[in-house]
């Protein structure tokens, strides 16, 4: 695969469709896989990765990059051709500057789960029916494949890409996913259970933006985090207050734009499961005003821009579900 | 000399009412003399989609105990659809508090016209009624905010 993108990214610049490239590269150790910008042949031969660690969605890059000179080659992941779509529709990125060439995205790996088992040293990894082999400083190691996975890839909800200018193998389908079951689960505890939950979560937070800053739907110039006058700028949380604050709005302001593309939870450093905010503003949408995937098109109205005139009243929080 | 304490928990609601009809109808129930408890703090809007879920965070920051938000029947916005859409996003942010775990009786969206004063004053006894019973808000406050 990386063979393959690596010469048809080649070709592209040669013959002048394309002035840059945005791929990934190598950062410290093997799974430190970032994305990067490469503007020659040269470049390219030496640096540029896609293997199972390459998880990171560029897709928001293009939103700087694509209002520079020249068009620029992009390889997007299924999951990501949904974020450049819903970037597409909001006016974000010039859609012309970009060829997209779509790439299978296939399950990815999480290196702080093969961490968590104890492994070291990690040098690569490859699947071998259902085991994954770890090559290691200290020799070869062995661990369940699934086990490894990173979240997002656990319940991935699409293998279809939805923009792209031409595919590198094939194209997949929409998948069924279990996406839900995490919120599901939440929502069935009682209200002390579900907030002793997110105490436990949301007190780990160190309000490095992470989150925001990789979430390709936070692409506001000017953020309200960042705001000195806000007073919640920039700064580790103080009490739960500001934990659950920071955490509400930041899903808020992505609610009905976010694509479920998992990146939140994948950079947090201290791993807490933002998705699972994300999903479940998500599955309130879905299930009160009709099932809505966010950058599945360019035309359709986002849920929180839209209303019915017969939409179910707010009340409707108070009489579903546990208390 | 002792002075004898008011040990029952008196809670302090905060009312969004937008300014063209939960507003007026507030007015109404005071010129019709009806009673309302003194624990609701009234703020203007001009419209209920005004209302961002920031100020509703705010406001629990800083001590209030419930939070309630009225504006004009759907249908009757002054501004045609505004309140179509407070509707969505109230919605989706009150179950998002719930899912949090915050008590999802203290917060509540209410439709009050102009005309009804007597409906004002009648939600705004039930839901402090209501937030009484679950007591102070301890999972969605500012600890730095309590007053001693």
């Amino acid at each position: 695969m990386q063979e393959a993108m690596i010469n048809r990214a080649k070709q592209l610049l040669a013959d002048g469709t394309v002035n840059r490239v945005i791929g990934w590269k190598r950062g410290e150790f093997v799974y430190d896989v970032t994305p990067a910008i490469f503007e020659t042949a040269e470049e390219i031969d030496a640096e540029f990765v896609y293997d199972d660690f390459t998880a990171a969605n560029v897709s928001k890059y293009l939103v700087k990059e694509s209002k520079k000179d020249g068009k620029i080659l992009a390889f997007l992941k299924p999951c990501d051709t949904y974020s450049f779509n819903q970037l597409t529709k909001e006016h974000r990125v010039v859609r012309d500057n970009v060829y997209i060439i779509g790439i299978p995205g296939g399950p990815k790996l999480d290196a702080e789960k093969i961490k968590a088992k104890g492994i070291t040293g990690i040098l690569g990894a490859k699947n071998d029916n259902g085991t994954l082999v770890i090559d290691t400083l200290y020799g070869e190691e062995k661990m369940p494949y699934y086990e490894a996975l990173s979240t997002k890839c656990e319940s991935c909800k699409s293998k279809k890409h939805v923009v792209y200018d031409e595919l590198i193998g094939e194209d997949g389908d929409i998948l069924e996913s279990n996406r839900f079951d995490m919120v599901e689960k939440l929502e069935n505890m009682s209200a002390q259970e579900r907030y002793d939950f997110w105490r436990e979560q949301l007190s780990k937070c160190i309000r490095c933006n992470a989150c925001r800053n990789v979430c390709p739907a936070c692409t506001c110039e000017k953020c309200v985090f960042d705001n000195p006058n806000s007073g919640v700028e920039n700064k580790a949380p103080a009490d739960s207050f500001e934990e659950n604050m920071f955490h509400i709005i930041r899903a808020f302001h992505v609610a009905g734009r976010c694509t479920d593309c998992g990146e939140c939870s994948r950079v947090c450093p201290q791993n807490i499961p933002l998705h699972l905010l994300n999903r479940k503003f998500i599955k309130d949408i879905n299930s009160l005003y009709g099932n809505y995937q966010a950058g599945e098109d360019t035309t359709s109205r986002a849920p929180l821009n839209d209303y019915k005139t017969d939409d179910c009243e707010a009340s409707i929080v108070h009489e579903r579900g546990v208390e | 000399m002792q002075v004898k304490e008011n040990k029952e928990f008196e809670p302090l609601i905060v009312a969004f009412c937008c300014n063209w009809c939960s507003y007026a109808g507030a007015d109404l129930s005071g010129t019709n003399r009806l009673n309302y408890p003194t624990n609701v703090k009234i703020i203007r809007v001009p419209c209920s989609c005004r209302v961002n879920p920031m100020f509703i965070l705010r406001a629990f920051q800083r001590g209030a105990d419930g939070v309630i938000l009225c504006g004009c029947h759907p249908g009757d916005c002054h501004y045609t659809s505004g309140n179509y859409f407070t509707r969505r996003r109230m919605t989706l942010l009150f179950s998002m508090l719930d899912f949090l775990g915050i008590e999802r009786d203290r917060t509540r969206v209410e439709w009050v016209s102009a005309a009804e004063g007597a409906k004002f004053a009648a939600t705004m006894n039930e839901f402090t009624e209501a937030v009484k019973k679950l007591g102070p808000n301890r999972r969605l406050e500012d600890l730095r905010c309590r007053k001693q």
